[in-house]
């Protein structure tokens, strides 16, 4: 009994402990989510300036951040939350900032250039937009220059648009047993190439809706060992344009964590592909398309919405391809704006080095999603 | 009273067809029933008893007094298959069985036909089959003959006759030149059931763009798309255009609309511009202006 009494009586003291040790010095990620009310960060130095509005921004704290920057004269807070966060629903809007780095670039007795790296956490991983700003002191204090980037707003407007929609009816439930459906489309890899890499086996190719109807696709893959044994299977997940229209075409890559080529005897391929409801609009020009070799080796360029709907997230999925043409590299970004009709906005992919100098030829297609359905 | 004569007489002339019967000691059962059909089970000696009759999906109970013949109506038995008749007195009880076969007429096709959508074209690539069904969704295994009547709307018919085995048939056609809906239509002692069967055209043939200054930009057009045997190719295909210049590349994928796939792409002179549908290349262009 005095046992259990004193194991109640040092457990409490140990949470007590914990409490004051959280409150007194709380781990910054945790003074992010408080709102910072605890420990306040002085802007005595141009970085701890920039901390501070980094925390604000993170607890979106927008009154407050709004109003340590320097330049707020030339913008609204709107305009501030906008440029943070989207004018149109995007990646953005229902993302959290979950870091930011502080990165001094220049410095002087009045003023000073520092780079602030936003992590943003989104429903498709982490997005990251860097801001260079200005910070110049104001008395004893330092403060931001917002570099305010206005979000090109469309003219009210009437765009007609007149392109095919698809819509299906299936077999209902109550139908005889011999009743007749409707066929799901047929698709076909057209490429397949397995990569060995050091965090493991990828397999890359492409996928083509060769049926006159809208397709909802994935592709999974089985590793089978020498002996036939199943090693792992896995799907595309995101590395794919799930919707193909007739005769379009998609890349996908699918990831094996940990896998070696030299154990694998062979890949079983599983392309799925149903009918789904679907329309030809929006149309993406890709313009400017460049691959730009290594270090840094990217693929960049301009997507224009071609169509008068807004298009609230867009995913870039680069193919590369080798000198004799066979898939050699899928990689894709998530554009973390909303895609304005007639609007150019830029992309950039980027490629392992390696594999950035074979690369011969490439191509990129847009998946797209608009508030209100898949596109 | 009418009536009562009506079930008395069915019931004598199903008793009547019965070509054996199978003894149980106590009950004289017949050796088969026709689903559905009106039946009658005789039982020897005297006294009360309760006869059960347990099938396939059915259980019939019956208070009888032995001695006199019992009558099952139509529509007592319909699941064909083998049951069991137990008839349970005071002092013992007597077992016994008998087949409910399928109908001979049949009400009920079940017509299943692949695909729902085909290329024009394509040998053996409509597969029709049939299961026959009597009135009470029983099986009939006793061979019938089917018909398979495939028709375009050009008028071009297909019919092939096929006689069932073990209650089905089936049969391969092949698809035609032209895109349209078929009517795919199985019949079987004037029951028929239809299906509806879309060819729809193959890969672009021959496909041919052109291209023409527009201020700033160059208008891009493919001719009217048509597959190898000529048939338009749906709108709503997605035709690629490409243009690769000064190291730069641009692209579009374009649904083709009114038969016709439309672009407006860059001007750089010296550009080269593709086109492409699918796995299928068209022609190239080289712009000087």
């Amino acid at each position: 009994m005095s046992k259990g009494r004193l194991l109640a009586v040092f457990l409490m003291a140990v949470t007590v402990a914990v409490l004051v040790i959280g409150t007194v010095w709380p781990i910054p990620s945790a003074v992010g989510y408080s709102s910072g009310k605890n420990i306040l960060r002085s802007s005595s130095t141009p970085e701890a300036a920039i901390q501070s509005l980094g925390d604000q921004i993170r607890a979106q704290e927008w009154h407050k951040a709004y109003s340590g920057l320097a330049n707020k004269a030339q913008f609204t807070e709107a305009d501030f939350v906008h440029n943070l966060t989207g004018y149109y629903p995007s990646l953005l809007t229902y993302a959290t900032l979950d870091k930011f780095e502080v990165l001094p670039l220049h410095a002087s007795a009045t003023e000073a250039d520092i780079r602030l790296k936003l992590y943003w956490a989104t429903v498709v991983g982490t997005s990251v937009t860097t801001h260079d700003l200005h910070v110049v002191r104001n008395g004893d204090r330092w403060e931001a220059e917002w570099p305010i980037v206005k979000e090109t707003i469309v003219p009210p407007q009437v765009i007609p648009v007149n392109y095919l929609r698809w819509d299906v009816i299936y077999r209902g439930t109550g139908d005889d047993w011999g009743a007749q459906d409707v066929e799901a489309p047929h698709v076909r890899i057209v490429d397949m190439h397995p990569v060995d890499r050091a965090e493991g086996l990828v397999i890359v190719g492409e996928l083509l809706n060769e049926d006159v109807v809208p397709a909802y696709v994935s592709v999974s893959a089985t590793l089978l060992a020498k002996n036939q044994s199943t090693i792992a299977t896995e799907g595309s997940f995101d590395k794919i344009s799930h919707l193909l229209l007739p005769k379009q075409v998609t890349p996908f890559l699918i990831n094996f964590p940990n896998v070696a080529l030299s154990d694998v005897g062979s890949v079983r391929m599983t392309p799925l592909s149903s009918l789904v409801s679907a329309s030809a609009d929006p149309v993406i020009e890709i313009d400017n398309e460049q691959l730009n070799p290594a270090p840094g080796a990217s693929l960049t360029g301009q997507l224009t919405n071609q169509s008068g709907q807004v298009v609230n997230v867009a995913h870039v999925l680069g193919t590369f391809y080798d000198k004799s043409g066979q898939v050699l590299w899928v990689a894709d970004q998530y554009i973390d704006s909303a895609l304005l009709p007639q609007t150019p906005t830029p992309f950039e992919i980027h490629i392992p080095e390696d594999l950035a100098r074979k690369v011969g030829s490439q191509r990129a297609v847009i998946a797209t999603f608009s508030s209100g359905g898949s596109q | 009273m009418i009536s009562r004569f009506a079930f008395l007489a069915g019931s004598l002339a199903a008793g009547a067809m019965q070509l054996a019967l199978a003894q149980g000691g106590n009950m004289v059962l017949p050796k088969t029933v026709e689903a559905g059909v009106a039946f009658s089970i005789s039982s020897i000696g005297n006294g009360k008893a309760t006869l059960y009759i347990v099938g396939p999906g059915q259980v019939l109970k019956r208070d009888v007094q032995l001695g006199e013949t019992i009558f099952f109506p139509q529509g007592s038995l319909y699941n064909a298959g083998h049951y069991l008749a137990a008839l349970a007195g005071q002092t013992s009880t007597e077992n016994g069985s008998f087949d409910v076969l399928p109908a001979n007429t049949p009400v009920n096709l079940s017509f299943t036909a692949r695909p729902s959508r085909l290329e024009v074209s394509q040998h053996d690539g409509i597969t029709g089959a049939v299961y026959v069904f009597d009135a009470y969704r029983n099986l009939i295994a006793t061979p019938f003959p089917v018909s398979f009547e495939l028709s375009t709307p050009s008028g071009t018919v297909q019919k092939h006759i096929v006689i069932t085995r073990r209650g089905a048939a089936w049969t391969a056609m092949d698809s035609t030149s032209q895109q349209g809906v078929d009517r795919f239509v199985a019949r079987a002692a004037g029951v028929s059931s239809t299906r509806v069967v879309g060819q729809v055209p193959g890969d672009p043939c021959g496909l041919k763009m052109s291209a023409r200054q527009l201020g700033q930009k160059i208008q891009l057009a493919t001719e009217p798309l048509r597959d190898c045997n000529g048939n338009a190719v749906q709108d709503g295909t997605i035709v690629t255009f490409t243009e690769v210049y000064n190291g730069a590349q641009s692209m579009v994928d374009v649904p083709l609309k009114h038969g016709i796939a439309e672009a407006q792409m860059p001007a750089h002179a010296g550009a080269v511009i593709s086109v492409a549908s699918g796995v299928v290349l068209g022609n190239q262009i080289r712009w000087e202006r």
